[in-house]
């Protein structure tokens, strides 16, 4: 276990008053891989991933990101925006949370807000149409189009975001969350909701945004066929604790994770989880 | 009853349609409801006798005609509705109609923008016109200034007459104190102005929706209160008189040698000022519009907008929601600011009365109305806002009833304003309007 990580949870605990709902919590997730947290509803996952993007403050412990060039930056210091911005890590929501009254290419335009507020000469080169600031813009709008046609949503660019398909919204925001230009993605159920065929499309999908951009992807999913057809590596987490991890096949064929998920009868278990491969 | 069962038996086609004896049941209740309550307030009048005595007479013509009224009123509408169909009834226009409309929609803007800048050449003789005219321009800008917060940013602003009062105030000091000119002050009125936004912005960016409006309606209060009681900078309630007329670039527009009629040879007329006052304040406003229409295809401007779609989920995506509604507020209150500049110098005396909360709601009225966020709809609302509550002016005292009615039929068609529909601000091949449905209102 001592590869390259882009991520290193060490100890992480997050209380609400009296209820814990992180207890001390460790685990890596490898640079260029994607890493699966999964867990019976309750775990702790989405807690887990608010904290790690800033939305709650961890009670204790420390989240390591090591960016490529080696600079290391502790997350749990920054707040907020500066998690996206300085740390480059972006996120996506459970429940999708789109633009709905903006269009497609409006969404990834707004994703790419810090490169081209700096383009835009803080707005004032931007006011007066400055060269510069035309052919950033030009670039943006060309790389928002890369991903529409990579979503395969090229054709409905110009719809506004709410009118999109179900399926559809949730491919839109991994768009979005990648023309941050993320060094670490963190997809909050991105399955969740989907049909079988999406779900396959989902999957390519992430495949070669970790191939292609050498993006490294923290996922929560239940969506076990996408689990376990992706993941490199799985982190198993209940009430607040991690309790197993390993590769897929390693974690499918544990016991305290047949037991986490449906109770002592592993027969149950052991079928459902080869319906979902 | 009898007329539901007859409802229900009919073909099911037209199930929906209620027959004539659910009509006159429909008019006949509302007919008693209106008898009830004019029963009291029209049907029986009461006043103090000669003695002090209470007297009453009734007045039953008046209440039957209002009954009947009602009860006539109320079948015409059930009628209405049926013709119309049920609500949210697509209807079929032809394509040839459809096509004009949409040129006559396109068109609007320019032939507005047109006439405003004929307006001067065809009532260069009617004073009042002009007057009506500079007033309803001075709106449609800080109407454009208050979309900024308002209907791009989706920050309910209640206060925004204090960024007025500032700007107004801001001119007035520093012409009567200092001497400056009008062109040195106007910017420095909309730098003065922004900090105060700035100011203001700080302590509201915790608060959201009825909490925010809240504030800034107590920050409006403030600043005139401010105003009032700091009299020996100010002149409190008495105000600031005496406050200089704005020049052609140094050169006054006086009947004196060195004016502008005189220097260019033709005869004075105080109407050269009211139309380079027309003309003034149509260049600030378009400056506004132009600034806002750039800023809406800027970064900053695409952040307000996602700002009030979704405010979670800008701070996932690293835009800092502190700057992005700081600046919303700094530009909303610049504008506000100018147009306040403006007021001084186009009334040389101003004083706290002219800022009370009346002039906040009022421009906030016409964002509402024109459709938050639409630059031609608020125009467009201004216009009817404050032109229309002249043309009613011969109605005298029905002229509010007139006023309330025509918003209220308003909101019933129109409940997103004139301009409900939200343009994009990029497109990759066609650039088609986003339904009022689908964009967020904010919520502060």
């Amino acid at each position: 276990m001592s590869g390259d990580h882009i991520l290193s949870v060490d100890r992480l605990s997050m209380r609400f008053g009296g209820i814990v709902a992180v207890n001390e919590l460790s685990f890596d997730a490898e640079r260029r891989k994607i890493t699966a947290l999964i867990g019976p509803n309750g775990a702790g996952k989405t807690t887990v991933f608010n904290c790690i993007t800033g939305f709650y403050k961890p009670t204790s412990g420390v989240l390591r990101l090591t960016h490529d060039d080696g600079h290391i930056i502790q997350l749990e210091r920054l707040n907020d925006f500066r998690i996206s911005k300085l740390a480059r890590v972006a996120r996506t929501f459970q429940n999708i949370r789109l633009f709905p009254g903006m269009t497609a290419l409006e969404n990834l335009m707004v994703a790419q807000h810090n490169a081209l507020m700096r383009a835009s000469g803080l707005t004032f080169l931007g006011l007066i149409g400055a060269p510069s600031w035309r052919v950033a813009e030009q670039a943006a709008i060309d790389l928002a189009r890369t991903w529409l046609e990579r979503i395969g949503l090229l054709d409905r660019a110009d719809d506004a975001a709410g009118n999109l398909p179900y399926g559809d919204q949730r491919r839109l925001e991994i768009a979005r969350a990648m023309c941050t230009d993320p060094a670490l993605l963190c997809l909050d159920e991105p399955a969740a909701g989907l049909n079988a065929r999406e779900s396959a499309g989902l999957s390519e999908l992430l495949l070669s945004i970790r191939s292609d951009h050498g993006t490294s992807i923290l996922l929560i999913e239940h969506d076990m066929s996408v689990v376990m057809e992706i993941s490199d590596h799985v982190v198993v987490m209940d009430y607040g604790v991690k309790i197993a991890e390993g590769t897929p096949q390693h974690v499918r064929d544990d016991p305290r994770v047949i037991a986490a998920y449906l109770g002592a009868d592993e027969e149950e278990a052991i079928a459902v989880m080869e319906r979902g491969t | 009853m009898a007329g539901r069962v007859s409802a229900t038996l009919a073909s099911p086609q037209d199930s929906r349609v209620p027959g004539i004896a659910f009509i006159f049941k429909k008019a006949l209740i509302s007919a008693l409801v209106a008898l009830v309550l004019f029963s009291l307030m029209i049907g029986v009048r009461t006043d103090a006798g000669p003695d002090g005595q209470l007297t009453y007479w009734t007045r039953f013509g008046d209440l039957a005609a209002m009954v009947a009224t009602v009860f006539g009123g109320s079948i015409v509408v059930e009628l209405l509705r049926q013709w119309w169909g049920p609500v949210g009834t697509v209807r079929v226009v032809p394509a040839s109609v459809q096509s004009g409309l949409s040129l006559a929609g396109r068109l609007v803007a320019p032939v507005l923008l047109v006439f405003t800048f004929l307006v001067p050449v065809i009532f260069y003789n009617e004073r009042y016109i002009l007057d009506l005219a500079i007033l309803v321009l001075t709106y449609v800008m800080l109407g454009w200034g208050l979309n900024v917060v308002v209907g791009l940013a989706g920050l309910l602003d209640l206060g925004y007459v204090a960024f007025y009062a500032v700007g107004a105030y801001s001119y007035a000091l520093l012409a009567t104190n200092f001497g400056l000119s009008f062109w040195v002050c106007l910017p420095l009125a909309g730098i003065l102005a922004a900090f105060w936004g700035v100011l203001l912005g700080f302590p509201v960016l915790r608060l959201r929706g009825d909490y925010l409006a809240i504030v800034t309606l107590a920050f409006g209060e403030i600043i005139r209160l401010v105003i009032i009681n700091w009299q020996s900078l100010t002149g409190g309630p008495n105000g600031i008189t005496g406050i200089p007329r704005p020049t052609l670039f140094g050169i006054p527009l006086s009947p004196g040698e060195d004016g502008l009629a005189a220097r260019l040879g033709i005869e004075f007329s105080p109407t050269h000022r009211i139309v380079f006052l027309f003309y003034l304040i149509l260049a600030l406003a378009l400056l506004t519009n132009w600034v806002t229409i750039r800023l809406r295809r800027l970064p900053i401007g695409r952040a307000w907008e996602a700002l009030r779609e979704d405010e979670i989920a800008c701070r996932a995506l690293g835009i800092n929601t502190t700057t992005t509604k700081l600046t919303a507020f700094a530009t909303g209150a610049m504008f506000g600011g100018f147009a306040g500049a403006f007021f001084a110098t186009r009334q040389g005396f101003i004083s706290p009365e002219s800022f009370t909360f009346h002039e906040s709601a009022l421009v906030l009225a016409i964002v509402v109305l024109g459709g938050m966020g639409s630059q031609l709809g608020v125009a467009l609302a201004a216009l009817a806002m404050i032109g229309g509550f002249e043309l009613f002016r011969g109605l005298d005292q029905y002229r509010m009833l007139v006023f309330g009615m025509a918003m209220v039929l308003l909101m019933i068609w129109r409940p997103r304003g004139l301009i409900g529909h939200r343009a994009p601000t990029v497109f990759l091949r066609h650039n088609q309007a986003i339904s009022a449905d689908l964009v967020n209102e904010g919520r502060g």
